[in-house]
């Protein structure tokens, strides 16, 4: 009875050394608990190579609403109208176009609420206008603008929506403190599964 | 076309009458080489699946064909096709393609027909030179090949895509593909996230990470770490081979349950974060006015909805026994049950499900009913494991408000029958 008694005892153990060998654990930043099966695995597969600083910077081209990844430079609302007259306006027109026209992208300027989502109306932060006009911006020439074009359209089409004046500049310091007019509008999903309709 | 022999016969054969159309039109493009390159003998007018008209080629060998026991067909092939008298298609928009549910059977969609939604077109990505980098919050930041991916454990998985943005209302003269054609289903392989997260040392303190693609959009999303963690995959092959350039070749993530959207296709770079980077489309995309002014952010899971299939528009009922088919899905967890109802909602009826039941999965419906010939109203209503039930139109506008835009909307779709056995949708306005 007494050697039985060992060997369950080591066989409990045995297991629980085993569970906690593959089993990976995570606890993640929301305390949620997540395990991933991770038997025979090595610590580590040595598969793929470092990523040098100098590679990361060309592809890392990011904006976050605390200025976070904002280049050196700046620009005003004067100089970002040049651009936009020449290099948007087209798909995106101006303050005096009927919000019935068709345009191939979304109306941009507009401080009033209406059926458009707006810069002036919708937009939640102003960084994103830097980041997404820089990645994605001309349509038809994407990537094309120096980071001083960026700046200045940005300052437009800030000054546009009459978020901002038209003396001021933007730059990595002055971008992330514009306020938007619909940032307090946002609010996290409220869903959760359940019987109730949301 | 097939190779051998046959295909060499065909393409002498077509040589000849562009040859012969040369001689008597004296134009270098003939009609039958816009035609496909096939000896056209005649142009057929056809009625696609979803109502319109088109133009169909017939060639030669297929007028001549009546008795297939008579004459040897085409030797084995390198590629399959299509039989010649199938005519699947997606239906494009500017911005879209979407999936003819109407025409399918079972629950995965063949890649071809899987549906489309991108921000700046496909772009052409070299499998050789491409690469994935993960970085910002993690011990080791690391560049994996396509070869370093597929060198990993793998995973497969069976479950749905769906763009937040899939419901067309508004004319009774509306296919499923029309209405809800915006997601589509397929066998996924690739590499759980969880695995690269492990190799690459994400530190605890991270809570989202940015997914980039290459396209000519750069398109980006925040997505939290935890989903990462949990059940997100990095997937190179689409029902057993590799995935379609539309769907993201040659790598692309993929978050089972979630919007589309957030599947990030052609994907280059992951950022692990301490806050949401706030890209264009999760602030002026993507997100639902709600009410109160409000507008609801980081909406990502699709909540539980179904479709009738079969009947549907523009089919011609004829009197007796069908089985009434359709796909029921949810983005939290499994379908328990689908209702369908043949009289407007004034009673429910369960549906069969065919097993297996897959989590976060389209699932198969059937019930069986005799149309006597008069007017009915068929609808279905997905409940999944967490006791959600997919709710009205009007419940959707009771909850959100009239302006709660185009987004997340799962309404219950019903069909109307007529006296004559013509199928309608009954369209539903959002607002």
């Amino acid at each position: 009875m007494n050697k039985l008694w060992i060997v369950c005892s080591y066989l409990i153990v045995w297991s629980c050394n085993s569970n906690s060998d593959s089993l990976h654990v995570i606890v993640t930043a929301e305390g949620k608990t997540i395990k991933i099966d991770s038997t025979n695995w090595p610590s580590s597969f040595q598969l793929g190579r470092p990523a040098s600083p100098e590679e990361i910077k060309k592809i890392d081209i990011d904006v976050r609403p605390d200025g976070t990844g904002l280049p050196a430079g700046e620009g005003s609302a004067i100089a970002g109208k040049a651009i936009y007259l020449s290099k948007c306006v087209a798909c995106h027109g101006t303050d005096t176009t009927s919000p019935e026209a068709k345009l191939l992208g979304p109306v941009l300027i507009s401080t009033k609420p209406g059926k458009n989502k707006t810069i002036g109306n919708y937009w939640p932060y102003a960084t994103t206008l830097f980041d997404y006009v820089r990645r994605a911006m001309p349509y038809n020439e994407p990537g094309s603008l120096t980071n001083e074009e960026v700046y200045q359209l940005t300052a437009f089409l800030l000054q546009a929506n009459k978020v901002i004046g038209e003396k001021e500049v933007m730059n990595a310091k002055t971008l992330p403190m514009v306020v938007m007019p619909a940032q307090n509008r946002f609010i996290p999903d409220d869903r959760k599964g359940g019987p109730e309709v949301r | 076309m097939n190779n051998g022999k046959n295909s060499k016969m065909q393409m002498k054969g077509d040589k000849k009458e562009i040859d012969q159309d040369k001689g008597s039109k004296g134009k270098s493009i003939s009609r039958r080489v816009l035609l496909g390159g096939a000896a056209t003998a005649a142009v057929v007018l056809l009625k696609s699946s979803y109502g319109q008209v088109v133009q169909k080629a017939i060639t030669q060998a297929e007028l001549k064909i009546s008795d297939p026991t008579k004459v040897q067909g085409p030797p084995p092939g390198v590629l399959g096709t299509r039989s010649k008298f199938e005519t699947l298609v997606k239906k494009p928009s500017d911005t879209s393609s979407r999936t003819p549910l109407q025409d399918l059977f079972g629950t995965i969609t063949p890649s071809d027909l899987h549906y489309e939604r991108h921000h700046a077109g496909v772009p052409v990505i070299d499998p050789h030179s491409y690469s994935l980098t993960l970085h910002g919050m993690v011990k080791k930041p690391l560049v994996f090949s396509l070869a370093d991916l597929k060198r990993f454990p793998s995973v497969t998985r069976i479950f749905f895509v769906e763009c937040s943005g899939n419901y067309r209302g508004g004319k009774e003269e509306m296919t499923p593909q029309e209405i809800c054609g915006l997601t589509s289903q397929s066998e996924w392989t690739g590499v759980m996230l969880s695995t690269l997260f492990r190799e690459v040392g994400v530190k605890t303190t991270a809570s989202w990470f940015l997914a980039e693609g290459s396209d000519a959009a750069v398109m980006s999303r925040s997505i939290p770490v935890s989903k990462g963690w949990e059940d997100a995959m990095i997937a190179y092959a689409q029902n057993g081979e590799a995935i379609r350039p539309e769907q993201g070749y040659p790598a692309r993530l993929l978050l089972p349950g979630w919007e589309g959207n957030t599947s990030v296709k052609w994907l280059r770079r992951i950022e692990l974060s301490d806050q949401p980077f706030m890209t264009r489309e999760e602030t002026a995309k993507y997100t639902e006015g709600v009410k109160d002014g409000k507008v609801r952010q980081f909406s990502f899971v699709m909540d539980a909805r179904s479709i009738i299939t079969y009947p549907a528009y523009p089919q011609q009922l004829q009197k007796g026994w069908m089985e009434i088919r359709g796909i029921a899905w949810s983005g939290r967890g499994k379908i328990y049950k689908v209702e369908v109802s043949t009289d407007g909602g004034k009673t429910w009826n369960d549906a069969r499900l065919q097993d297996p039941v897959l989590d976060k999965a389209h699932t198969a419906f059937r019930y069986l009913w005799e149309w006597k010939g008069g007017a009915a109203e068929l609808m279905s209503r997905a409940i999944d494991e967490t006791g959600y039930m997919q709710p009205t139109m009007k419940q959707l506008i009771d909850a959100r408000g009239k302006d709660m835009g185009g987004y997340h909307l799962n309404p219950v779709t019903s069909w109307l029958i007529e006296r004559d056995g013509r199928v309608l949708f009954k369209a539903e306005l959002t607002s």
